[in-house]
């Protein structure tokens, strides 16, 4: 059995046909792409798997665990975490706290207890900051931890978005075009913390991206969509010489 | 300035970051502590209200500052605290049960109010808590069994452990005083674990707070529990020092000045919470002393550029027609809260800060540190 499979998976918004009818599967460990012009349906998939949309129709598994009709909130239980396209940290609160609310998902105390800021309140908090610290370390975020979001730049904002899904300590991460905005630079560390994700945190990568530099060098399996349909589906290079996805691209 | 180098994740957790924290908050309790062996009856009773509005307002922000949440029906919140305790001393229930009924009635009733809540935002969530405050309104003033209504209830002073609490006595003062402080620091210890943050996360982005785990839900109705808990508390102190209490005490125009103490006061901060409650406290006296004497401070200006006594005498009329008009204090206030949203977002606190900073920095200080920055990438899209 697959790690995590979406089986005939649709979203439609009347006519129109976001996601239609996709099946795709990931392996535990691997790192799968899925490309495709814009308004092929790529974020609408991701949308489906953290239920920000209920599916028209079809099935999503993880971990032989059928989640199609969990609530939003479970899917981080789970162990499902993800990024935006566009961003959505918390403004008005400082790096650390963000971090810490990807935390959330491992919490225990109760709500007396927090009032009372009881000891086991005080050592389950040093644990959590602890587990955010490594976090931090990993992707050099020292000199932001203790800033406040709305005065930093986009480039900084994305790698904390990717930190604050990291810090859930997830098995599978969505990233939803992690290297857009970014500059060559910046896209390169993104790829050797993507690598580094899975060989070293042995997180299941399913991720959404344009930059096909960075998909050629992280990728272990990539899928093509069009108009909602998965065109092609295989290695880097197979996918980027499949004539239908050269069609797509071109319009030849 | 002052780096402080940490060495330990208590350094981050613990309420006071370092010994000058201590210091000042030492003072201030200390001299709150001595306040009504130095100051007059009539201030000592001004610093109960402060110490009442700023409990609520303590409540209030929880729910708006940091949950988002924005509700003009607080005072309906505190007229049930208030209704609770009148009630449950009529069958002679002591003190500490009724007080804690009152708060504990108050969470459940905000927690209803919370579950309809759920589905509606902005606006239409101020609209939903309007007509709940309305709704309470009529019921304290046809529900005459329980609250007699429109001709009120008296509430008798406290007896505890045998002793009389009198309203105007500076015991009653510290009672207050004490639920104060320990609201504001169960809000700190909440703030500081994985609730507060939540209530945070829900505040800034849904969608983010709901892909991280958070049961936006509960923890909304969470928020409205505790917000209205703490204003119930409030309530039961507000009777005792009313020592009558009747359905037109607790209005719209309340439920107006509670926002204005935690918007004028600073959003985002508890600090701004207790320094709204004092403008709110310090705004009343100042409008009766502007009606008093301002006609006659007009007109004999007027005088003294060349207005005749009987042009003078028409001056003094008008402005004095004008200073007792009904609505006046309505006006003022919309004016107040304006001014401060155009000019002082984040209000006293917020000033404060900025002064603070300025002498810290002096004479490197740049006004645009606390410019408001304008946020272009936000996603409208999975709102």
């Amino acid at each position: 059995m697959s790690y995590f499979r979406a089986e005939n998976l649709s979203l439609h918004f009347g006519g129109l046909k976001a996601v239609d009818a996709v099946s795709f599967a990931v392996e535990k460990g691997e790192i799968l792409s899925i490309i495709g012009p814009n308004g092929a349906g790529k974020s609408s998939i991701f949308n489906l798997i953290s239920r920000i949309y209920p599916p028209t129709s079809g099935r999503i598994f993880f971990e032989d665990q059928d989640i199609t009709r969990q609530p939003a909130y479970d899917i981080a239980r789970l162990g499902i975490a993800r990024t935006f396209q566009n961003i959505e940290l918390f403004e008005n609160a400082t790096v650390l706290s963000n971090l810490l609310v990807g935390r959330h998902r491992h919490s225990t105390t109760q709500l007396w207890q927090e009032l009372l800021f009881l000891p086991s309140v005080r050592a389950t908090e040093k644990a959590h900051r602890r587990r955010v610290e490594q976090v931090i370390e990993f992707l050099d975020l020292e000199p932001y931890r203790d800033k406040l979001i709305s005065g930093l730049p986009y480039g900084v904002r994305k790698v904390i978005e990717l930190a604050r899904a990291l810090c859930s300590e997830p098995k599978l991460i969505l990233l939803d075009e992690p290297s857009s905005g970014l500059n060559v630079e910046e896209t390169d560390d993104m790829s050797f913390w993507i690598r580094d994700m899975k060989s070293e945190l042995g997180i299941t990568v399913l991720m959404v991206e344009h930059d096909m530099t960075l998909v050629n060098r992280v990728s272990d399996r990539v899928i093509a969509l069009n108009y909602g349909r998965v065109l092609a589906m295989g290695s880097p290079s197979e996918v980027q010489h499949h004539p239908d996805v050269v069609a797509a691209y071109l319009g030849a | 300035m002052r780096f402080l180098f940490k060495t330990d994740y208590q350094d981050d957790i613990r309420l006071f970051p370092h010994s000058g924290y201590v210091t000042s908050y030492g003072l201030l309790l200390a001299a709150l502590v001595i306040a009504p062996y130095v100051l007059s009856s009539y201030l000592m009773s001004q610093l109960v209200f402060v110490c009442i509005y700023a409990t609520v307002g303590v409540g209030l922000m929880i729910l708006t500052g940091f949950t988002g949440q924005a509700s003009l029906g607080h005072a309906a919140f505190l007229a049930i605290g208030a209704y609770t305790a009148a009630y449950l001393q009529q069958f002679n229930v002591p003190f500490p049960v009724y007080f804690l009924a009152a708060g504990l009635l108050t969470g459940v009733v905000g927690a209803l109010v919370g579950f309809p809540a759920l589905r509606l935002q902005g606006i239409y969530l101020v609209i939903a808590t309007i007509s709940f405050a309305f709704i309470v309104e009529e019921i304290m003033a046809r529900w005459e069994s329980v609250t007699n209504g429109n001709e009120g209830m008296r509430v008798k002073t406290i007896q505890l452990l045998g002793a009389t609490i009198s309203r105007d006595g500076p015991t009653f003062y510290y009672l207050c005083l004490a639920v104060l402080v320990l609201t504001i620091v169960g809000t700190l210890n909440l703030l500081r674990s994985p609730t507060g943050r939540a209530f945070v996360a829900i505040r800034d982005s849904e969608t983010a707070a709901r892909s991280m785990g958070i049961n936006v839900s509960l923890y909304k109705v969470k928020s409205f529990a505790i917000s209205a808990g703490i204003t119930g508390l409030a309530g039961v102190l507000f009777a005792h020092k009313m020592s009558f209490i009747s359905p037109e005490m607790f209005t719209l125009q309340l439920s107006i000045e509670f926002i204005i103490v935690i918007l004028i006061g600073g959003i985002f901060s508890l600090h701004g919470a207790v320094l709204g409650a004092i403008f709110l406290v310090m705004i009343d006296p100042f409008l009766t002393y502007l009606k008093d004497d301002m006609p006659g401070v007009i007109s004999g200006i007027a005088a003294t550029f060349g207005a005749g006594e009987v042009r003078a005498g028409h001056i003094q009329d008008a402005v004095a027609a004008f200073a007792s008009a009904n609505g006046l204090k309505g006006a003022i206030y919309g004016v107040i809260i304006v001014v401060f949203v155009l000019f002082e977002p984040l209000g006293l606190y917020g000033r404060w800060l900025k002064i603070k900073l300025f002498f810290q920095l002096f004479p490197l200080y740049k006004r645009a540190t606390f410019k408001r920055q304008k946020i272009y990438v936000k996603s409208e899209r999975n709102r």
